[in-house]
């Protein structure tokens, strides 16, 4: 139909809105090009490193020299010059900053522009602490003291590593392991900063924590670590945003997130992801390849992951649950969009090992303009996880006649008692559901983000408030002029 | 002054065929007027085309509203402009919440005029002072569009919106189709309700009995896409008892 294609054409020109898309101009502290175990000791030097922290390092730097990047995804993924990338970036304001008032008012500029609420008054007014990392470092981490009257432990990695050295040995790698994987390896290798929550037994985190990530310099690298342990009947609710400047090259962002939740504790881990597309024809953007995952090593311990996904050219990311308590609950809602010649292969991985233990998979995914989306899960019912159950609804919609939606469900169930449910659809914006929604004036445009954000309602209703506006909106922008 | 909608020697097709051959009509603002047919003489292509329907291609005339030509304009262009269109079958949006899309209904109309967007307390007031009279509870208006909505609750929602919406010209697509006699009567009162000396109606039906309810000042019998004959209100009575046979003839 001719407006169809009208809108399709339409949909191809809506490019090159990214409205996170500038750089911030503040001098920075780099690490030369290339990876060594060169690179790795100064990492560690700039860090401050006790020795333990180094030599994991350097044997993570072995192990993943002898490993091969994964191809297995549905992704097409260009050879990456890992020689060619910045494993260190700090904004030069020497030593980290010990208040707002010593963060260099560019950042501040820049956060503000993010719409960060990092101004402490405003912080104090809201209910969030944030830690923001720019580039490798984590640059203010606000309400430290509120938080620590409960006992609740929230700074950037590096400190805790200077600070809590036992609790990140006992942890740090105990959920995602150096092997794991070739981007897990990669990161306990060079990882630079990310954020260590720790919410002692029987608290719950009276504020939602939040971090910001920003890849600022251009042929750098960012991967953040991020430890979350919660003790028993303990809760937090953690929210992670991410954006980066748009430039040509691709940047790599490699991150492991590890979360441990004992006995009755619950952790919330919610993601809105916009990190630079790429143009429309691909040109730059954020490889996203990371490695989430959650250990619910406790009775009753629940692990729910949200992320809603609009960015980067390639995403490799598929947040997992081990079910390892009797009676623990996985949860994953995920919106995945993906536009112009954006790849992305996500899913996640429920582990049901425990007895009674449950997990629910909602995958919502929006494939528009050329790109391909993949939804790959596997939900394994090991022998002794009797009477585990998984409902897993999976749901597609396409927009336009270009783009691509694939779904890879492994199911793998070793006790007759597991039960696991599979749903899936695929659908496509009607021209019928357009014209309705325009014979009440409401502009296609529109109409597309209404409809796109009524497809994605069960994911955003689990996001917390003040991210759910966010999300909606990133949404509309991300699918601005498509209609299929 | 020019009177709320002229057709002009329209001409319209779906892909290759052509349906309208050729219809010329005007509705002066406060007019209800009705157009009967049977099936396939181009009822329903008629309210597509009014709406500016993608792929309901105007090949010859005009249609003015208020004097300018509507058919450079969009869907959603006209529908700010003040055409509704009442569907015959309206479509299910899944997920979509019933208070945020008459909300951004609202609101883009208000946006188009430079007004200020609705507030959100006011609004629901507004909605729920509307939907008393449509027999609307709160329930149906948390679900999301018309998903789950009986034919007769698709239809109250459909007049709900006309009346939220305020066109000034509202165009009902058999809205009779699919309704038993009481919700028939629901649906007949709340678009009775929405009379008014500056609104106008385009009543399109196949069945007399619509116009018992709502009772027309005009009605025109649409066959072969061409208007036939025109009339008054006592035309349809002689279409209930003759039928539509020899319409055609009868040019």
């Amino acid at each position: 139909m001719a407006a169809t294609q009208k809108t399709i054409d339409a949909l191809e020109e809506a490019t090159g809105k990214y409205k996170y898309g500038f750089v911030t101009n503040i001098e920075s502290d780099k690490a030369p090009k290339g990876l060594s175990e060169d690179t790795i000791r100064f990492i560690s030097a700039k860090k401050e490193e006790p020795q333990w922290m180094l030599d994991s390092r350097l044997k993570a730097f072995a192990t993943w020299q002898k490993m091969e990047a994964p191809d297995w995804a549905k992704l097409n993924i260009p050879p990456i010059d890992y020689q060619d990338i910045h494993y260190y970036s700090a904004p030069k304001t020497g030593g980290g900053p010990e208040s707002l008032d010593e963060v260099d008012p560019e950042l501040l500029k820049t956060y503000a522009k993010l719409g960060i609420p990092l101004d402490e008054q405003k912080v104090l007014a809201g209910v969030i602490a944030v830690d923001a990392v720019f580039d490798s470092v984590s640059v203010a981490t606000t309400f430290r003291g509120e938080l620590s009257k409960v006992g609740v432990i929230f700074c950037p990695i590096s400190e805790a590593i200077r600070e809590y050295p036992d609790l990140v040995k006992k942890y740090l790698g105990s959920v995602v392991p150096v092997g794991d994987n070739y981007f897990s390896a990669l990161n306990a290798a060079v990882f630079t900063d990310g954020s260590f929550v720790f919410i002692p037994k029987g608290v719950r985190c009276p504020m939602e924590l939040s971090t910001y990530f920003r890849i600022n310099e251009a042929n750098t690298g960012q991967f953040e670590r991020t430890l979350i342990i919660a003790e028993e009947a303990s809760y937090v609710s953690y929210l992670e945003g991410c954006t980066a400047p748009q430039r040509d090259e691709n940047q790599l962002h490699a991150a492991v997130v590890e979360l441990v939740a004992f006995d009755d504790a619950e952790i919330k881990y919610s993601t809105v992801q916009n990190w630079y597309p790429g143009d429309e024809n691909g040109v730059g953007g954020i490889y996203n390849f990371v490695t989430k995952r959650g250990a619910c090593r406790g009775d009753r311990s629940k692990i729910a992951w949200t992320q809603v996904e609009t960015g980067s050219a390639i995403t490799w990311k598929y947040p997992s649950c081990i079910l390892q308590g009797k009676d623990s609950v996985g949860e994953f809602y995920s919106v995945a969009l993906t536009n112009n010649c954006q790849q992305a292969d996500t899913g996640t991985k429920m582990i049901h090992i425990g007895e009674g233990s449950r997990s629910t998979i909602i995958s919502k995914g929006i494939s528009a303009g050329r790109s391909q989306n993949c939804y790959r899960g596997l939900v394994r019912v090991q022998p002794g996880a009797e009477n585990a159950r998984n409902f897993t609804q999976c749901d597609s919609l396409l927009v336009g006649d270009k783009c691509g939606a694939h779904t890879v469900p492994y199911i793998v169930s070793r006790n007759p008692s597991g039960k696991v449910e599979h749903e899936a659809t695929t659908s496509r914006i009607s021209e019928d559901q357009l014209f309705y929604c325009q014979q009440r004036g409401i502009s296609t445009e529109d109409a597309v983000s209404l409809i796109v954000n009524g497809f994605c309602k069960e994911v955003m209703k689990e996001l917390p408030m003040e991210f759910a506006v966010e999300a909606q909106k990133l949404i509309g922008i991300s699918l601005e002029g498509s209609v299929g | 002054m020019a009177p709320l909608l002229e057709i002009k020697d329209l001409h319209a097709s779906v892909g290759d065929t052509p349906i309208l051959k050729g219809i010329d009509l005007i509705i002066n603002t406060g007019e209800i007027h009705a157009i009967m047919g049977p099936n396939g003489s181009g009822k329903s292509t008629m309210s597509y085309v009014l709406a500016g329907r993608d792929g309901y291609e105007v090949t010859g005339g005009d249609i003015l509203m208020n004097g300018e030509s509507l058919l450079e304009m969009e869907a959603d262009e006209r529908a700010r402009a003040g055409m509704f269109l009442a569907f015959q079958y309206p479509v299910e949006l899944p997920g979509v919440g019933g208070m945020s899309f008459l909300r951004a209904a609202v609101n883009a109309r208000r946006i188009d005029a430079g007004e200020k967007e609705v507030d959100q307390l006011e609004f629901v007031k507004m909605v729920r002072a509307k939907a008393k009279h449509l027999n609307i509870n709160d329930d149906m208006l948390k679900r999301a569009v018309n998903v789950g909505f009986s034919g007769g609750e698709k239809k109250r929602y459909e007049i709900l919106q006309m009346a939220l919406l305020e066109p000034a010209l509202s165009v009902l697509d058999e809205t009779d189709s699919g309704l038993d006699v009481d919700a028939l009567k629901v649906v007949s009162e709340g678009v009775n309700l929405l009379r008014d000396p500056q609104r106008s109606m385009l009543v399109i039906t196949h069945y007399q009995r619509l116009l018992n309810h709502i009772v027309p000042d005009y009605v025109h019998i649409l066959a072969g896409g061409k208007i036939r004959r025109s009339g008054g209100k006592e035309l349809a009575l002689e279409v209930e008892e003759s039928g539509y046979a020899g319409i055609n003839d009868a040019a």
